[in-house]
């Protein structure tokens, strides 16, 4: 199995070290090329601080203050038609400045147009719940408290949705080890069985590396099963497949092989 | 009244037969697994295919349950996460003895290629396992095959010895 490396420090590294590489950027636009983003903008930035706004892939941007967001959120409900809220999570920068980024999705069904809103909090800051606002933010928001552990003030149930309640850690941290940590690998174990029971079913088999290329000829191949432990020469006899016992079965009809029709034209 | 003649001294004809305890429980046993409905992912669509007309479970005895309560045969269909792993044991716990368990699929087994934090690496670290199944997902014919060897190892049990209750530990 491959050795775990921790990933703390994975994100504030260069992935590459070529350097004259430039890393690819997806072109931003000024706002004022589309009349539409640009009305939009003017509205909110009437009433909110916008900290940066541009166009990206059709969609316009705008940087806020977190403590804004219910505000700018309720006047693009309310004023701006941006009536749905498609999605909304965080964006992990803990590694690179110590930060989570927040975003969420809007889609105005009128205006055939979209704004990503988007803030910084630190990590321990919680964000203001819009679940009032917009429903699709409930199950939202506690996915982002389960996976990132940002917690969402004045939610109705902020709980874990995905992961079991007595989960401990949050997956979707670039810290979080794919395959767990120990909590994770005990997990069942513990909690059926009580952690005595650690020794008698042992730690999980998680060696993808691991691959016995006798277990095709003993145990994948129907026909050519041999018994777990046989020392495998390579020149067994198939193994003839009985569906019953030698003497027959009582009260069944005799399994004649001979006389059942096989199916060999995979196209049937 | 019947009006046709049955010829009871006809060849097999005799409505009587002579067994033992064994034979006749294990074949009740064996011809008439019951399975509890569980398929978990898309091994549950080749579980279900293998229950449908085409391949026919019921020329087996066996019948899909929506409850463990009356059935005989687990077939672990699919990914089991850590999150269902209390309740497979809790349904399984309410299965009546005798009961067996199929792991369907390479999920089922080992985890399969889930290797991450949410996966139980194989269902036999919950529950004690009969049979498994290899394949991803298997074909309705490799669990049909997986049936008839249950059946075969229901058959070579004593059923009028009382058997030890299998657990994991």
């Amino acid at each position: 199995m491959r050795a775990y490396t921790p990933k703390d420090n994975v994100q504030a590294k260069a992935y590459y070290t070529d350097r004259f590489y430039v890393s690819p950027q997806v072109p931003k636009q000024d706002v004022s090329t589309d009349a539409i983003f640009a009305s939009d903008l003017a509205a909110i930035s009437a009433k909110f601080e916008v900290k940066d706004a541009f166009i990206q892939v059709t969609n316009m941007v705008v940087y806020i203050n977190a403590s804004d967001i219910y505000g700018v959120l309720k006047l693009m409900r309310d004023e701006l038609e941006y009536t749905q809220l498609t999605e909304m999570s965080a964006i992990d920068w803990l590694a690179k400045d110590k930060t989570f980024e927040i975003f969420y999705q809007m889609l105005s069904m009128n205006k055939h147009k979209r704004i990503r809103i988007k803030y910084f909090i630190q990590k321990g800051q919680a964000v203001d719940s819009v679940n009032e606002l917009f429903r699709s933010a409930d199950w939202s928001e506690r996915e982002m408290f389960d996976m990132f552990g940002i917690e969402a003030n004045n939610h109705p149930f902020m709980k874990r949705i995905l992961m079991p309640y007595d989960w401990q850690g949050h997956p979707l941290l670039k810290t979080y080890p794919l395959q767990g940590d120990e909590f994770a690998a005990w997990y069942e174990v513990d909690k059926i069985y009580g952690k005595e029971a650690r020794d008698i079913i042992g730690p999980e088999l998680r060696d993808t590396a691991n691959i016995n290329r006798y277990d095709s000829e003993r145990f994948a191949r129907l026909g050519f099963e041999q018994p777990k432990g046989t020392v495998i020469t390579g020149n067994e006899e198939p193994t003839v497949q009985t569906y019953q016992e030698d003497g027959g079965v009582f009260l069944i009809k005799k399994y004649d092989k001979d006389a059942s029709k096989i199916v060999d034209d995979p196209q049937r | 009244m019947a009006q046709h003649k049955v010829n009871y001294t006809q060849d097999g004809g005799l409505p009587v037969a002579l067994t033992s305890i064994d034979k006749i429980v294990n074949w009740g046993r064996s011809n008439s697994i019951w399975a509890l409905t569980y398929g978990l992912a898309c091994c549950g669509i080749e579980m279900m295919a293998s229950g449908a007309s085409r391949f026919d479970f019921d020329r087996f005895g066996t019948i899909f349950r929506a409850s463990p309560r009356q059935a005989d045969v687990m077939i672990v269909a699919g990914t089991l996460t850590k999150k269902h792993a209390e309740f497979i044991k809790r349904l399984y716990d309410q299965m009546t003895e005798p009961k067996w368990v199929i792991s369907m699929g390479s999920c089922a087994n080992t985890g399969g290629m889930f290797n991450t934090y949410a996966t139980v690496q194989g269902c036999d670290r919950i529950i004690p396992v009969d049979l498994y199944l290899p394949g991803c997902a298997p074909r309705p014919e490799t669990l049909q095959y997986g049936v008839m060897l249950l059946q075969k190892k229901i058959r070579a049990n004593h059923a009028s010895k009382a058997q030890k209750a299998k657990r994991l530990m």
